[in-house]
Formats: C-alpha cells, structure tokens, sequence
C-alpha cells in the first residue's frame, strides 16, 4: 500500500521508464522471431538432417523465393492492399519470359526484360483500377487473378499445344541469366541456391525504404488512414499504385529464378501461393487492417514456413501436419498482432 | 490590410444540390473567425472549399488579394492554408514525430540516397510541441496513445510549424470532454497570438464566442450574416443559431443547464 501510495496519480504515464518488454512488444516482429527460434529448436531437436549444412541449405531456399514475395506483399499490406493476383504472376512472368525466348527465339536477357515491363504494367493497373474506383483491393486483384489465370493457360495452349512451357536450356543468354538467377555458391564446403541471397538483399532494401526513407513513411501513412495522408499533401494514389507495381516486380524475379532454374514452366503453377505469401507477412506482424508490419517480420515468417514444411519431411511425418501447424500459427499470430495494435491504438480520454 | 481569405458571395452546388449560397466573410491574421451552424448547414462545404477538397462554382475566393480557386488540398497547403480534420488529423498507428512531419519529411543524403533524418525529426517536433505548450515524454509514442485533445493540439501545432497563415479547424472540441475542449480552445488562441489567421468551425457557440474576432452563422447552406464580436452577444449568437420557433424550447433547456451548472 505504502508503494502505491508514492505513485502519483495525475501524470503517471510520464514517469518510469517502459520495461524492456515493453518496449520489445511495439516491434512488430517479435512474435515472429520467436515463432521462428521455437520452430528452428524444435525440428532441431527432434531431427538429425535438419541441422545438417545440407538442411539448411533446403529450408532456406524452400524459404527464399517465398521470402521475396512476403515482404513485397507485407510492404502491400502495410499500404492497406491486398494482392490476389500475386501467386499467379510468379507464373505469368515465367510464362512470358519462356514463350518469348522458347517459341519466338528471343534472348533470354530481352524476355526478362518484356517479362518485367509486363509485371509492372499488372501492377500498376491493378494499382490504377484500386484506386480509380475505390473498390477493396480484395475483389479487384480476384479479378486480376482469375484473368491471368485464364490467360496463362489458353495462351500456352494456344502456342505449344499443352499446359506446359520448356526448353529454356537451350536458348540465347541462358547460361549468363541462369547464374544470375539460379546458380549456386558454395559457403562452408556445402552448396547454396543464389536465391537465399535475393531474399536477403530484398528483404534488406524493403526494409530500408520502409523504415528510412519518406517514401516507407507514406506507407505506413496510406495504409493507417489515407484520408489523413492526403489531407497533409501525401500522394497517396502514386504511393499505393507503386506498392502494387513493388509486389509484380517481386513476381518477375521469383518467377525469372523459377524458369531458370526448372528450366520450365506449368501454365497452372502459383494458384493458391498468394494466401502463403499473406500468412507469412502476417505471422510477420502485419495487420490485415493496414499501417503496422514490419519487411524483416515478413521474411521471418517465411523463414517459418520453409522450416516447418522441409522439418516435418525431415521428421517422416505426412505434410497434413503442416497444414495444421499453418493454421495454429495463423490463429496465433493474428491474436498477437491484434493484441499489439490495441496497445498501439488505445485512446486515453 | 488585405484579408489572409476573403470569400464573396461564394456559392456551391453538388448536381442539384445547393449545399453553399451566397456566403461572404473574411479572415485576417491573427484573428479567429467562427463558422457557426447546425448539421448540415454548410460548414463542411465551406471549409472543403477552403482546404481545396471542392471547388467553388459561384462567387470568388481571395487568398491575400488574389483570386483562386485550390485544384488540390496540396494546393491549399501551398498557399498556406493548413486545414486540421476532426477524425482524420493524424495517423494513429504512427509516431508522434512520423506524423508531425508526414508529408514534409526531414531529408539528409543526396539522390537514391536520400533517407529520413530521424534524429532531427525528433528534436524539430519535441520542439515545436513545446513551443506550443505541449510537453510530450517520448515522441517516439504512437499518436493512438493520446488524447483526443493532445491529437489535435499535435495536428495545430504542425500546421502552425510549417508556416500555415492560416489554419481551419473542423470541429475540433466536437469530441471532446469539457476540460479537453478547453485545453484545445487555448491552443487556437495562441496559434492566433502567433498571428496565423484561424477559422473556427463549430456548432457550439460557448466554444466559440470566447476565442472568435468573427462568427460566421450558417443554415440550410445560407449565410444569416457575418458578425464582429463588438456586434454581438453570446445569447444573440445563440438565439441567432436556434432560430425562431426553436428558441424557446432551447432557452428552456438552457436555463436548465445553467441552473445544474451552479448547482
């Protein structure tokens, strides 16, 4: 009673210093990192490949071309946008970039290219129509989806007669776009995909921008509540429409590192894969609601996601598993973030 | 002088809609002027105009003499008319110092490089808050865990920051407690001692009459004239904005109100 008694009571919000988990549970990617420390110990612990330099070397990749896509989409979902349309590109692109250089004998170099032109111009259209006609982003970029889900496969089977585009092996440029994309280096003696550096480096830049730059404060601004934004002079239909071309330019690369690599391509391939790339940014600590998340939480949550899925084959257990321990981590992630933003939120009157 | 704004007989219609009609009134530096008027009596309209969110389609606008019509709230800005919303001042989730310089950002570096100068983000607002009478902890807090008052204190003091000359409040006490409100209404007299030119939008003339140089009385989108202070009383005010038939109803409840307030 004597303790309590000494705190005053008018301003008391002014006095102490915030305790150290105070200050950890504002950063939006704790949950995350400890999400990924507990699964990193778990399969660990109960198998032997998982620690291997050879598994890391798979669960990393598993997680890298994943990676890439969740921090786009959460650098998105902090903006306050979706993107459906965002699994099926990884497709498109790798689409056109083997049509042009397979059918029409173009340099793989000049397809990555037209591939890249047409990401963006996606992107910005799905951009351009969110923001034209205010529509949720949700329904807008369904509709982007199944259109270039359409157009992915009648427009393979039109030019090769199946579902599928190959034969990248032998075209002009391969060898210089292949190291690029989808060559291997070796680090300790064991050989890594060049995709785990893309991750980074994407990650590291998406990071960068979002917490350094004016440009990562508009999104932040746009997506916490954009008629605020506007009202102070932010541009908030260029800032959202580049978030969108940002998430189709994330699509060209995993789908280049895709084509070069596998060397072909299934017309069907990325249908379900949005959804992963959003429950990563949001086991990551991004709120669904817009303005809150974090670039690195998304690439963690990727991180866990390429663990779990090669730890529960490490294990011999059956890949169901994985689909329930998604959706615990989904459940509680969302729980947390929600947590978090009423502590961010809460409205002393 | 010329006046900071002067609107003459402007007028505003949304297809068949007459929302403004006929409205003249002026705003000099530091001064405050009152836009008074019940719901749906064109204030929005009017301040829309202003912001550069609408524009006007009768009447002129003059912004220090020279007639404009505002294509863009950036526009506005430009010209020196910052407008704080009653909801929309700030963006909860962010910081205090992210929000205090959204949209004007503190730079350092050149090109691609350029990235936010955090440190001096910081400094620049604790400052800035403190010069208005503002005393934050840490601005590094989110916008969320203040008051309503302190929310729309910081969204004053920003627009008197950088350079406002004048700065339209939307129904800044609507939300707010009695001592909240109050603390607000302090902060538009000294944005106005600093000598911007304020416009007071409100529907509650006992916030209003204490800080306004000039009430501008509002109904059904109609100006019911444009009063100095030394003109006007406190009760005309009031039985100006009630209206005829209303009147005796509300000087009833009125009384009643005061009669609980001295008890």
């Amino acid at each position: 009673m004597v303790a309590q008694s000494e705190v005053p009571s008018v301003a008391d919000e002014r006095i102490g210093k915030p305790g150290l988990l105070d200050r950890l549970v504002v950063r939006p990617e704790i949950g995350s990192l400890l999400g990924a420390v507990l699964v990193f110990l778990f399969f660990s612990v109960v198998t032997e490949q998982f620690l291997s330099p050879g598994g890391v070397a798979t669960w990393l990749d598993d997680a890298s071309t994943l990676g890439i896509m969740a921090v786009a989409v959460a650098l998105l979902m902090i903006g306050g946008e979706f993107d459906l349309s965002a699994g099926v590109m990884t497709a498109s692109t790798a689409l056109v970039t083997a049509i042009l250089s397979t059918q029409l004998g173009w340099n793989v170099w000049l397809a990555l290219f037209a591939s890249l032109l047409f990401a963006l111009g996606v992107g910005a259209l799905n951009g351009w129509l969110v923001m034209r006609t205010g529509l949720p982003s949700f329904i807008v970029t369904l509709g982007t989806f199944l259109a270039l889900q359409g157009l992915n496969l009648g427009i393979t089977r039109v030019v090769t007669g199946t579902v599928q585009v190959s034969g990248m092996r032998t075209t002009d440029g391969y060898e210089s776009a292949g190291f690029l994309f989808a060559s291997t280096f070796t680090f300790g003696g064991t050989s890594f995909y060049i995709s785990i550096v893309w991750w980074i480096l994407f990650t590291v830049v998406a990071s960068s921008i979002l917490l350094r730059t004016r440009f990562g404060n508009w999104i932040f601004a746009v997506g916490g509540s954009a008629l605020s934004s506007r009202a102070v002079g932010v541009p908030v239909m260029r800032t959202k429409v580049y978030l969108f071309m940002t998430t189709a330019f994330a699509a060209w690369l995993v789908g280049s590192i895709n084509i070069l690599r596998f060397t072909s391509v299934q017309a069907n391939q990325g249908i379900g894969l949005e959804f992963q790339f959003i429950i990563a940014a949001v086991i990551g600590g991004c709120l669904l609601t817009g303005g809150f998340g974090s670039a690195v939480g998304a690439a963690i949550g990727a991180l866990i996601f390429g663990m779990a899925r090669q730890g529960i084959v490490y294990a011999n257990w059956n890949s169901d598993w994985f689909q329930l321990f998604l959706g615990v981590m989904l459940l509680s992630a969302v729980l947390v973030n929600n947590a978090l933003r009423r502590r961010a939120e809460r409205v002393r009157r | 002088m010329t006046s900071l704004i002067e609107t003459t007989e402007i007028g505003k219609t949304y297809g068949s809609v007459i929302a403004l009609r006929d409205v003249s009134t002026v705003v000099n530096a530091g001064e405050v002027t009152c836009v008074l008027g019940d719901n749906g009596a064109g204030k929005s309209t009017l301040i829309k105009i202003l912001a550069g969110v609408h524009q006007h389609d009768r009447g002129s606008l003059r912004v220090e003499g020279e007639e404009i019509s505002f294509g863009s709230p950036r526009e506005a800005l430009d010209h020196g008319i910052a407008t704080v919303y009653q909801d929309l001042a700030v963006v909860p989730l962010m910081s205090v110092w992210r929000n205090f310089f959204l949209g004007s950002e503190p730079t350092r570096g050149f090109g691609p490089f350029k990235v936010l100068d955090r440190k001096q983000g910081r400094e620049v607002t604790k400052k800035a808050l403190s010069e208005m009478g503002i005393d934050l902890r840490d601005v590094e807090q989110p916008v969320g865990t203040l008051s309503g008052g302190e929310r729309q204190c910081v969204a004053i003091a920003r627009a008197v920051h950088f350079g406002a000359k004048v700065l339209i409040l939307d129904e800044p006490t609507a939300a707010l407690g009695v001592k909240q409100a109050g603390v607000v209404l302090k902060y538009v007299a000294r944005a106005r001692d600093r000598g911007l030119g304020v416009v007071l939008i409100t529907h509650n003339p006992h916030h209003a009459y204490p800080v306004g140089d000039r009430f501008l009385l509002l109904k059904r989108g109609r100006s019911l004239g444009s009063y100095d202070k030394a003109d006007i009383s406190i009760e005309e005010l009031t039985r100006q904005m009630a209206g005829g038939a209303e009147l005796d109803a509300l000087s009833h409840e009125l009384r009643a109100a005061e009669a609980g307030d001295a008890g």
